[in-house]
């Protein structure tokens, strides 16, 4: 598939900012068991703040992959009425709703509204614990949903595969991790450890999936053949003709454009920008060292960059079978 | 139920692209607005059509068979392309099975050109939205036009008759009898989209005549079916032929 620059920044971008608000939330529900220090409500709410930030980036971006950015006022509301069989759908409805539930998180927190819900009065924030659970829940099925929308297309077999949710749920946390660690650096620094323990964990998961999937890939077997696409049964098939000349809709959607080469090594720029470099400057930056910590993030964010490049560029449509002498 | 499609019988298409002209003639013209090309007179021509003829070479040299294939939308039964939408602009008609894509709905989000195996969508780069085949929905229902002309832009304009028209599930259609007597076939069967359009394949193309075709009744070329007497005199025939 030929990766377009609106989706791998919308995918990107909403992955950091789920993944942050689930450290902010993982945190508070650790401190409300008692297993962390309790942070001031500042915290949670520039915290939740920036994941909406990362949120709204990630929908800025996806204007740009609709026909023309008008149909985001004009039509794209229709988009949600078809979630009972899209995917696409679903991650247009869910967008929305995690971005007012992360802002409704950081807003009740800096209000500092608070109800008596579990008839506890030890417990405080439980409205917020209340509204973080729900947020929760909408942050995991809005990467399900995302993750969906290419794993759901049965002709893409690269992408067809439970190992692609598991990377957008694991790469989108991991990043979201990191960049809390780097994030405590700055405000709460008795976090880093407990930011920084997490992120590489998750790294190291998303590390083992996303491996699975590059090994999966690269022995796939394709159902698909010349012959069964035009339905010719003979061994010795060759296009001469496309129908076209000077190309169409479907060499230029469906193909990367780039060299067999070039793809190997953006596969490895990946591998190593999102995995042993963050791991190491996350491992390094311990002890709270502020720029370790925002390298790591940048690092792995970019690598991320060239991992959802990659992830595109490695489909291989079935159509191309029709588009043979590009 | 209905569910119109085209049969394209592979064995007679020469590859001229009359259907690919005539498609692009009737649809750019019509009330869903023009189908756009860029370059269409210099270098690198590129455009949106609803239909493509390909060429494929079949074997070895000088063992080759040259095989002219036609490509649109199949307007599967089972059109994986319509519940990806998000919008409902891809959407497949219930009462004659034609996949259509809702010009004014559409966000052109490209996810059902992804989600069609065969690549049978192209996306209008000026409109911005996605298009395909309509079956020529805005001529086949059309009562102003004759009955004769109400079918599909590409069928009407194909010299040899490669393409037929009609209704698959109507085990009497032209298109039926076609499909169950000269093996019709489905594009990519594996993914079980099932196409409602049908290929009819090559087959060997021979002729035998039997003794008694040459002198049956009918065969206007029978020694027997002697036209004009045999006269001596010239008539104006004989200086005319
Ligand atoms: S051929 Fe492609 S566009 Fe047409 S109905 Fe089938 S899946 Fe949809
Ligand atoms: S490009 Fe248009 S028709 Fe296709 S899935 Fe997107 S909104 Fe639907």
């Amino acid at each position: 598939m030929h990766p377009t620059f609106a989706v791998i920044f919308l995918t990107t971008l909403i992955g950091v900012g789920q993944g942050l608000f689930l450290a902010l939330f993982t945190e508070q529900s650790y401190s409300a068991a008692k297993l962390l220090p309790t942070q001031e409500s500042s915290f949670y709410v520039t915290g939740s703040f920036i994941a909406l930030a990362f949120l709204i980036g990630g929908l800025i971006a996806a204007i740009g992959h609709l026909g023309k950015p008008i149909y985001m006022i004009t039509r794209a509301w229709r988009g949600v009425t078809q979630w009972r069989t899209s995917w696409l759908s679903r991650e247009l409805i869910l967008m929305p709703v995690v971005m007012f539930l992360v802002f409704l998180y950081g807003l009740v927190h800096l209000l500092g509204l608070d109800a008596d819900l579990f008839g506890s009065s030890e417990l405080n924030g439980q409205l917020t614990l209340i509204i973080g659970t729900v947020s929760t829940a909408a942050v995991f099925a809005l990467f399900i949903a995302t993750a969906m929308i290419y794993a759901s297309i049965k002709f893409l077999q690269e992408w067809a595969c439970a190992l692609t949710v598991a990377n957008y749920l694991l790469l989108g946390s991991a990043s979201g991790f990191t960049l809390a660690s780097a994030y405590a650096a700055f405000t709460a620094p008795e976090l880093v450890t407990f930011y920084a323990g997490w992120a590489m964990i998750i790294t190291f998961a998303g590390f083992i999936t996303r491996s699975g999937s590059l090994i999966r890939n690269a022995r796939i077997k394709y159902k698909s053949t010349l012959q069964t696409a035009i339905g010719v049964r003979h061994t010795k098939v060759q296009q001469k003709a496309m129908g076209m000349m000077g190309g169409s809709f479907n060499t230029r959607e469906f193909f990367h454009g780039k060299t067999a080469a070039f793809l190997k090594s953006i596969k490895w720029i990946f591998l190593v920008l999102v995995f042993p470099i963050p791991l190491l400057l996350l491992w390094a930056g311990m002890d709270g060292s502020k720029a370790l910590l925002v390298l790591a993030f940048a690092t792995q964010y970019v690598g991320l960059l060239f991992e959802r490049w990659f992830f595109f560029a490695q489909a291989n449509h079935p159509q191309n079978l029709y588009y043979q002498t590009v | 139920m209905t569910q119109l499609a085209l049969v394209i019988d592979l064995n007679v298409c020469v590859g001229c692209h009359a259907c690919v002209t005539s498609c692009k003639q009737w649809n750019t013209s019509g009330q869903a607005g023009p189908l756009f090309d860029d370059n269409p007179f210099t270098k690198d021509p590129t455009g949106t059509f609803f239909n493509r003829v390909q060429t494929y070479e079949i074997g070895e040299f000088p063992n080759t068979e040259t095989l002219h294939f036609p490509k649109s939308c199949l307007h599967c039964e089972d059109a994986p392309c319509v519940p990806v939408c998000p919008t409902g602009a891809s959407h497949k008609r219930s009462e004659d099975g034609i996949v259509l894509v809702d010009y004014d709905k559409c966000i052109g989000c490209k996810y059902c050109s992804w989600a069609c195996p065969y690549g049978m969508r192209e996306f209008d780069e000026h409109q911005k939205v996605m298009k395909k085949c309509t079956l020529c929905v805005d001529r086949i229902y059309d009562e102003s036009l004759p009955e004769r002309d109400r079918k599909p832009a590409c069928v009407l304009a194909c010299p040899t008759s490669a393409r037929l028209f009609g209704d698959v599930h109507d085990p009497d259609s032209e298109v039926s009898v076609a499909i169950r007597e000269s093996g019709g076939y489905q594009l990519m069967p594996e993914w079980g989209t099932k196409p409602a359009n049908h290929y009819l394949p090559r087959r060997k193309t021979k002729m035998r005549i039997h003794e008694d075709e040459l002198v049956r009744v009918d065969n206007p070329l029978k020694k027997e079916d002697i036209r004009h007497e045999t006269s001596k005199n010239v008539s104006l025939d004989d200086w005319l032929m």
